[in-house]
């Protein structure tokens, strides 16, 4: 009996193979802070291909962002924890009114090249990312700017290559105009574009993006392109945060499981997101090396207020309010997400500046009476939906829990709606396609709430594509930006953060959190709010 | 004796008038009953065939087995439950997925669409694959070069990469675009191994005499040659039949396979494969019902061959 | 036979040309705008986009594109990737050579280990040997690739830890021993398949019996004889699954992190990123040619049958 036999031998052999693969772990969790720390100790992190070569006003990914991060320090930073703003290579930053700003910048910086950081590198740098001729992908960062238009219009050659708002009264003064009033201005200097360059950048920009030279902590030693990107601390960096290693080597992984098996082997320092099979375990596989950090990044799935399904209700907000009361954010996040997110409370998430506790109030919490009144209120009960994502990014399992959360409570049709990638959903969403939902996401450029509102839900905002527009909203994110002081902008925001929920261009689902560790060879990793590692603050253990 | 029956049969293929073959009252059993004689009291056969039959009947009526929906789910109760394997044909019995859905209700009903894609893939490429490879090895000349060119082409595109691009340029992906993709991509491999066996078969003394008796071409294609040749091409199919059920779950795995909403092996075995170390049964289960639908058509696959090999007779 | 060669290399201008062609025209016709695709999230820049696509052709009609694209490989540029800015023929030297290696170790697993158990097999047909060899294969077929590599890695590093989780140093042949046997798994157990089939069947043959017969030794019969004409379905098979290993690692390739072409090809289809993917896919045509030619010539050499004028 051949058959029978082989299957017994498959279903055995099967199941060993399966019992030794559940119980790995357990190996051992010290964290590592009793050891001696070697100050020239290198140590590796993941990291992925930068897309680009390294030009700050050119670099969008995650892969070159933290490599630009490392190698240029920028006049502000952002505190690790707190988010709060800090000046770097700025000495001072003088608001005078709403749009000009007088920067002062720090003596005694310099370039790994040698070459001094004047005002000049900044104001350089600032003017070639802006101008369109160069077709960087951050210059639209630079359009606060006066004269942003004249180097770079809609349409055809720049007219200019020097913004008229930027000037350099001496080596270390930068003025600023500002062409509409922006009282968070200078939250958007801590972004990656606003990099200062040496002047041997514009000799060959392309060739120095292949061995960049930037002012920051780490200088670049090697780029071995598909493989990894190795930097050294450099000796005579001036920030405070002198790194406490001897370098960082961007080791690139295609996948997450990869690097978290190297991480739990200890071939892998420092990781940077624990992969989807690796989170029910990762407390027991590295016990104290563990980390788990709030992140300022939000999900959600948004609405595509032009679809026919949508225009075709009652009540468009009372619909929304209802799906979202729907959705079990608790229970998702606790099994499918497996502890990965927070449940969302509103628009905003907690460690962002102007962050108002609980602003979605009892919208977004699970509430399935509720949820099917409204939604029948709404005149959506007999509805069908879909939420497009694409397949290609870890969602298909939450989005199937949430539809499955939908249909049973409001006996709304809820299907998911995969594309292969991201660009045939980005396909699909600028076309103006979407069926009725689409998920959405922001990942914060800088912590402050009008990050995550103007450029998303604003009537004309570039990054609203489900085509909302709420009058209100519209009037007090206009009042925010002439407000005279930081803080009454974030006021403002607030109120308007408040007004979005009477309609609700989208569902809040949860913030992201940084789930990671680090190797056995290494102490002190912790993260900051954009969920990459204090690199200067990693100390690598004596061998 | 292998040669007896060759013999026998190139003697069938006679025109009349040269061999006279006294016409017996007992018409000479093809090679096909033949082959069906063998194959009933064959065990390995047998077996697989019921368990194929098993299979194809839970392919078509799932709810036969179990009237538990296998897209309703429960993620606050079942989230991960673990199987109790004494609730015989309950809810249960295999455990819950990462959805909190029925397991067992989950391998029943994604039977189909693994099943469709292994069936209906394997069956495309053998008779596109077959038939180019035979009209290739047969006429040889420039005919065998432009097919072989021809196959060459397609056999360059990398089965998963060319998969990868023409369900890309799907935007409504369904089990019948998988199935066109990896088929399209697929028949060349049976092709280059037909031709090959082909080759070798045309060269024999049985298909010689055949030709030197006058045989039309047909008759000798598919009275001589393919009997012969076939073998390598049963067995690499039914071990493709497998391969292409395994290849629809990494294509699912790349997220570009059966749309996620289709209940599929591999569907569940790729959203499995995240949980691989806390839950281990929620990938086992429909592992389990791959290998051993593959099992069954290997079984089939060898038991056939060995039934339409005259020379193992 | 050198005019045989010959005609065959030249029948290559029309296949290279066509599948060429085919993969530029897939390429294009995937949905999305890879362009626009370049901001992700964000609001992208129009007149960036127009700069990119200018410089790049996309604003041309699809076989102009191709015919640039065309005219200049053959004065040997590869052309340049619109996403990275580099040229494709520096990246192929970086990821070539990588995936070259862990195909020839795959391939070599492949040979030996595929051969022997079919061997083992086709010489002891029904006995236990041979439902060991079924059952080892049935396994390797039935389980996807990405479970088989997770398995293998969480047995061999894991728990006995022999090796690293993923490949450290690709240059490092050991390292790539363990992807190797994953990325050939596939293939390993259609070998032995195919080995044992053919070794069944001629093992009656009448030549064999003749050699036995004769009172030739067992291994000249089985070393010489059997094999030689055993080998031909082997063969054919093994001369296009060369190309096929080295253009399926993407799965292997991401589990085990090594940094070859499958990986480059997955995102550079991702990224429409055309002149990538027709640079890779290209070389790995040629590849599957030449090698397919050399299985050609081998039959002649196993089957004194076969002849090429």
């Amino acid at each position: 009996m051949r058959g029978a036999t082989s299957a017994k031998w498959v279903a055995g052999a099967a199941i060993i193979a399966l019992a030794a693969t559940a119980c790995g772990g357990g190996k051992d969790s010290t964290d590592n802070s009793g050891a001696a720390a070697d100050p020239a100790g290198v140590f590796s992190y993941q990291s992925s291909e930068p897309q680009h070569p390294i030009q700050p006003a050119n670099v969008m990914e995650t892969g070159g962002g933290r490599i630009t991060d490392v190698l240029f320090s920028k006049l502000v930073d952002f505190d690790p924890k707190s988010g709060a703003i800090e000046n770097v290579v700025a000495d001072s930053i003088k608001q005078d009114d709403a749009s000009h700003y007088t920067i002062k910048v720090k003596q005694g910086w310099t370039f790994h090249n040698g070459e001094k950081v004047t005002a000049k590198s900044f104001v350089d740098a600032w003017n070639w990312g802006a101008n369109a001729k160069n077709a960087q992908q951050n210059a639209s960062w630079f359009s606060d700017i006066k004269g942003y238009d004249e180097v770079h219009p809609e349409k055809g050659d720049p007219k200019s290559d020097k913004m008229s708002g930027l000037s350099t009264p001496d080596d270390y003064t930068i003025k600023v105009e500002l062409a509409n009033p922006a009282p968070y201005w200078t939250y958007k200097l801590g972004y990656s574009a606003f990099s200062p360059l040496p002047s041997v950048f514009y000799t060959n920009p392309k060739k120095y993006g292949e061995e960049p030279i930037g002012n920051g902590p780490y200088q670049f030693v090697k780029w071995n392109h598909n493989q990894d990107f190795l930097t050294k601390a450099y000796d005579k960096y001036a920030g405070a945060d002198k790194p406490k290693n001897g370098g960082v080597d961007f080791k690139f992984y295609t996948t997450s499981e990869a690097a978290y098996k190297d991480t739990v082997s200890n071939n892998l320092d420092v990781l940077d997101q624990v992969a989807p099979s690796g989170m029910a375990t990762y407390h027991q596989d590295l016990g104290k090396r563990a980390v788990d950090a709030p992140q300022n990044s939000i999900q959600t799935i948004a609405v595509a207020a032009y679809s026919p399904t949508i225009k075709g209700l009652k009540d468009r907000g009372k619909f929304m309010q209802g799906i979202s009361m729907a959705i079990d954010r608790d229970t998702i996040t606790k099994t499918v997400l497996q502890g990965s997110r927070t449940p969302a409370t509103g628009f905003v998430p907690p460690a962002v500046k102007g962050y108002s506790a609980d602003a979605c109030g009892e919208f977004c919490k699970y509430n399935p009476t509720k949820a099917k009144e409204l939604v029948t209120e709404a005149g959506g009960a007999n509805a069908t939906i879909s939420v497009l994502y694409n397949a290609d990014g870890g969602h298909k399992e939450w989005v199937t829990a949430v539809c499955s959360n939908i249909t049973q409570a409001t006996g709304v049709k809820c299907e998911s709606d995969s594309k292969a990638d991201f660009k045939t959903t980005l396909d699909v969403r600028t076309n103006k396609k979407v069926q009725s939902f689409y998920r959405s996401g922001w990942v914060q450029d800088y912590p402050l709430n009008a990050n995550f509102l103007k450029d998303l839900y604003g009537t004309t905002a570039a990054g609203n594509e489900g085509g909302y527009s709420n009058k209100t909203f519209d009037d007090l994110t206009g009042k925010a930006d002439k407000a005279a002081s930081l803080d009454e902008s974030v006021k403002l925001y607030q109120d308007a953060e408040k007004s979005l929920y009477a309609d609700m261009p989208a569902i809040p689902l949860w913030y992201y959190k940084t789930n990671a560790g680090y190797s056995a060879n290494v102490k002190n990793v912790t993260y900051d709010t954009f969920g990459k590692p204090v690199f200067t603050a990693v100390e690598v253990l004596k061998k | 004796m292998p040669e007896t029956l060759n013999k026998a049969s190139a003697g069938a293929a006679e025109t009349p008038a040269v061999t006279p073959v006294p016409v017996a009252a007992e018409k000479p059993r093809s090679l096909w009953s033949d082959a069906w004689r063998d194959l009933r009291r064959n065990p390995v056969f047998v077996i697989s065939a019921v368990l194929i039959v098993f299979l194809l009947v839970v392919a078509a009526f799932p709810g036969l087995f179990t009237s538990v929906d296998p897209d309703h789910a429960d993620l606050g109760k079942h989230y991960l439950g673990v199987p109790s394997y004494s609730h015989f044909f309950q809810e249960d019995w295999f455990g819950y997925d990462v959805q909190g859905r029925s397991i067992f209700a989950r391998v029943l009903f994604g039977a189909r669409a693994s099943i469709i894609v292994g069936v209906c893939v394997t069956l495309f490429v053998t008779l596109l694959g077959g038939l180019v490879g035979m009209l290739a090895g047969y006429f040889g000349g420039w005919f065998d070069s432009l097919l072989s060119r021809i196959t060459d082409v397609f056999f360059g595109i990398p089965l998963l990469l060319g998969a990868i691009v023409v369900l890309n340029a799907f935007t409504h992906r369904t089990i019948w675009t998988v199935v066109l993709a990896l088929g399209i991509l697929g028949w060349t491999q049976l092709a280059r191994v037909m031709r090959g066996s082909v080759l070798t078969v045309k060269q024999a003394d049985y298909v010689q005499a055949a030709k030197a008796l006058g045989a039309g071409t047909g008759r000798i294609m598919f009275r001589h040659i393919l009997p012969n040749a076939i073998a390598p091409v049963i067995v690499v199919a039914t071990i493709a039949l497998g391969g292409y059920i395994a290849a629809e779950a990494t294509l699912s795995f790349l997220g570009i396979g059966l749309p996620p909403s289709t209940v599929s092996w591999g569907n569940d075995i790729s959203s499995g494969q995240t949980v691989i170390r806390t839950a281990p049964h929620v990938l086992f289960f429909p592992s389990a019902m791959l290998s051993l639908t593959v099992l069954a058509f290997i079984m089939l696959g060898d038991a056939v061959r060995d039934a339409l090999d005259p020379k193992l007779r | 036979m050198g005019r045989y060669v010959a005609r065959r290399l030249l029948q290559m201008i029309p296949v290279f040309i066509g599948t060429t062609l085919l993969i530029f025209l897939m390429v294009y016709s995937l949905p999305g705008d890879p362009v626009r695709a370049l901001w992700g999230d964000r609001p992208a820049d129009p007149q960036a986009m127009a700069r990119l696509r200018h410089e790049y052709w996309f604003d041309r009609p699809v076989l102009a594109q191709y015919w640039h694209y065309l005219s200049n490989v053959v004065t040997g540029d590869f052309g340049t990737s619109f996403v990275t800015g580099r040229k494709v023929i520096d990246v192929m030297a970086e990821t070539f050579p990588v995936t070259v290696r862990l195909a020839l170790v795959a391939f070599a697993v492949e040979v030996v280990v595929g051969l022997s158990l079919g061997l083992l097999a086709g010489l002891n047909r029904g006995k236990t040997w041979d439902k060991l060899v079924l059952v080892i294969t049935l396994l390797l077929i039935s389980i996807p690739i990405f479970v088989l590599g997770f398995i293998f890695q969480t047995i061999f590093a894991d728990q006995l830890g022999w090796v690293t989780p993923t490949v450290q140093n690709s240059d490092d042949i050991s390292q790539l021993i363990l992807p190797g046997v994953v990325l050939g798994s596939l293939s390993f157990a259609y070998i032995a398949r195919l080995s044992r089939t053919s070794l069944a069947e001629n093992l009656r043959a009448d030549y064999i019996r003749t050699a036995i017969a004769k009172g030739l030794p067992r291994r000249r019969v089985v070393g010489v004889h059997l094999m030689r004409n055993s080998l031909i379905p082997v063969v054919t098979f093994l001369g296009t699954d060369l190309g096929a290993l080295m253009g399926g690692a993407i799965v292997t390739e991401g589990i085990f992190n090594v940094h070859g072409i499958g990986n480059t090809l997955y995102r550079s289809i991702n990224q429409s990123d055309n002149a990538t993917v027709v640079g890779i896919v290209t070389i790995l045509v040629i590849v599957y040619l030449l090698s397919s030619l050399l299985v050609d010539l081998l039959y002649a050499a196993l089957d004194p049958r076969i002849r090429y004028a």
